[in-house]
């Protein structure tokens, strides 16, 4: 089984985020960690690998840096890596993302692509399901569990309500949450293998993916602050501060 | 014309696509896509809160659908050309939506609070867990498609008649539309609704141990609300999916959030921020929930929450 599974390097969500001045694009540092959600992806496609005599291929996009995001995906046990890192990529959007994702998928092969339900970062929540309308596979999202057996994927997926179980045969594209497996940790050997294992660097010309994008960001404002709140060192009689503001909220 | 993409759930039109139609009253007069069996009363339900015309498609049964409806829907926009598609930010919104800007080209701008058709379509997101508000207009081709989230606009209705229903035939997906749903379960939900109950009550990794959240259980139940969790600890299986808070959640805007042992990651504050008294309890005294907190408690959740419960039980 050939698994595909989309990472993200992003900035470490510690730090803080700031914007270019210039055209309002998320500033990227040389060193960006691997996405948490993207553990969970690469857990997910790690095991189903293990289970089914397959390979995992990193696909992923955006500026290189040092790699320390994808080298911790690797050295998780991923076999591969191709990124997509090209200037003209700055700022893409969602369709543009997805796209230069797709060709690069479809240039591997794959049985099984899969995704984060989001990037930390960017959030839009819908790349997933664009990557798998150009790859013409179904797409079953918001995996909360998933397995595999005789050419079918078979998924709970979360719903406003509870789960649905969905099933389809490969070729197809799983997006999990971050509740589907728990991630292993790289051990010492894998994080030593990681540095020797390929990776592919392409640019949007070498998959003949067109970089433009179709927004533009036109405003950036700070958001009307909340009344300015209280924070209180608990002194054994805090619970009282909580009495009053249920009282001064006419709840109580 | 503004076009509306509106789902049904348990028969009647989503809370949030009635949210998105009043909205879209003010830009123009509406054309609703509505995805579902349809009814008399789901279409006077869409009447009233202000569709001009539905353009009704009924999804395959027994199967996922949501690469048939956006097929479908591709084939309206091309015949068509509307000047937007919005669409409430559901799970099958994102799907389709998602798959239709593949389809026809069109740019998604998704988690949108705000959105004006003024020089181009442009939507209003929020970053760095609503700090900052981001303005982004579309200069791509195709119809602009705009996800917004839930509780960005109220469900007003206007009055309006049974509006003209033109009913769609579904277009084939091939490969792509074959996924089946073999099963539905729905989580047992006691008290209020997440999404409408006027008190919070939520629980994060702070509480420790799926024992604790029982704390957060008692407190909503003496206050009668509803509880809610991080995606920390629904992922950990503490509480069911059903129950979570943030941007793979519910949105609510309670008269009162009480957020115990939530340290509040960006994902989670995008769901609760908007409610109108926030009161927190974190160790951390660095935690970002102290941020959007009207009143943040600086203490152990498990001496502080006891004390609340002890002090109302008393009252």
């Amino acid at each position: 089984m050939k698994v595909a599974v989309c990472v993200k390097q992003i900035p470490d969500p510690a730090s803080d985020y700031q914007l270019d001045p210039e055209d309002h694009t998320l500033v990227r540092p040389n060193e960006q960690v691997l996405d948490d959600t993207d553990r969970y992806g690469v857990e997910v496609a790690l095991q189903m690998a293990e289970r089914h005599e397959g390979t995992v291929t990193l696909i992923s996009m955006g500026p290189s840096g040092n790699l320390q995001g994808v080298r911790q995906a690797l050295a998780m046990g991923a076999d591969k890596a191709v990124l997509v890192d090209d200037p003209s990529l700055k700022g893409a959007d969602s369709l543009t993302t997805a796209r230069v994702l797709a060709a690069a998928i479809e240039r591997e092969g794959f049985d099984l692509v899969i995704a984060g339900t989001e990037s930390t970062d960017g959030y839009s929540g819908v790349v997933p399901q664009q990557v798998a309308e150009l790859l013409s596979v179904p797409a079953l999202t918001y995996a909360i569990a998933i397995e595999y057996a005789d050419g079918t994927v078979r998924i709970k997926r979360q719903t406003a309500t509870g789960y649905d179980e969905v099933e389809s045969e490969t070729p197809v594209l799983v997006s999990v949450t971050s509740g589907v497996v728990e991630p292993r940790y790289p051990t010492f050997k894998g994080i030593m293998q990681a540095k020797s294992k390929p990776v592919d660097t392409l640019t949007a010309a070498d998959l003949g993916v067109d970089g433009s994008v179709g927004q533009q960001v036109t405003a950036v404002d700070v958001s009307p602050a909340r009344a300015a709140g209280e924070k209180v060192e608990d002194d054994g009689e805090a619970y009282l501060r909580i009495i009053t503001a249920l009282e001064e909220a006419k709840v109580i | 014309m503004p076009w509306v993409y509106i789902e049904e759930s348990q028969g009647a039109p989503v809370t949030v696509g009635l949210e998105v139609l009043s909205k879209a009253r003010s830009l123009g007069e509406p054309t609703v896509v509505y995805v579902g069996e349809g009814s008399d009363a789901a279409f006077a339900t869409l009447g009233a809160h202000g569709a001009a015309k539905v353009l009704h498609i009924t999804p395959p049964a027994g199967m996922l659908g949501t690469a048939q409806v956006a097929a479908t829907i591709a084939e309206l926009i091309a015949a068509h050309s509307p000047g937007v598609l919005l669409l409430g930010m559901t799970y099958g919104a994102r799907d389709v939506a998602g798959r239709l800007s593949a389809r026809t080209g069109g740019t998604v701008l998704a988690n949108a609070i705000d959105v004006s058709l003024d020089g181009g379509v442009s939507a209003v997101n929020e970053v760095f867990g609503g700090a900052k508000l981001v303005t982004t207009r579309v200069t791509g081709p195709g119809t602009p498609l705009v996800l917004v989230r839930p509780k960005s606009f109220p469900a007003e209705p206007s009055g309006g008649d049974v509006p003209p229903i033109e009913s769609v035939p579904l277009a084939d997906a091939g490969h792509a539309g074959s996924a089946r749903v073999t099963g539905t379960h729905t989580e047992k939900a006691a008290g209020p609704k997440l999404e409408d109950a006027a008190i919070v009550v939520a629980g994060g990794r702070g509480l420790g141990k799926e024992e604790a959240f029982g704390m957060v259980e008692e407190l909503a139940d003496l206050l009668g609300g509803a509880t809610g969790a991080t995606r920390a600890i629904v992922d950990s299986g503490w509480v069911p999916y059903a129950k979570q808070v943030g941007q793979t959640g519910k949105t609510v805007k309670p008269d009162v959030y009480i957020a115990c042992g939530i340290s509040g990651a960006m994902q989670h504050l995008v769901g609760m921020k908007d409610s109108s008294t926030i009161i927190a309890i974190n160790k951390d005294e660095e935690a970002p929930i102290f941020a959007v907190a009207d009143l943040g408690i600086v203490g152990d959740v498990h001496k502080v929450l006891p004390q609340v419960i002890e002090a109302l039980k008393g009252r």
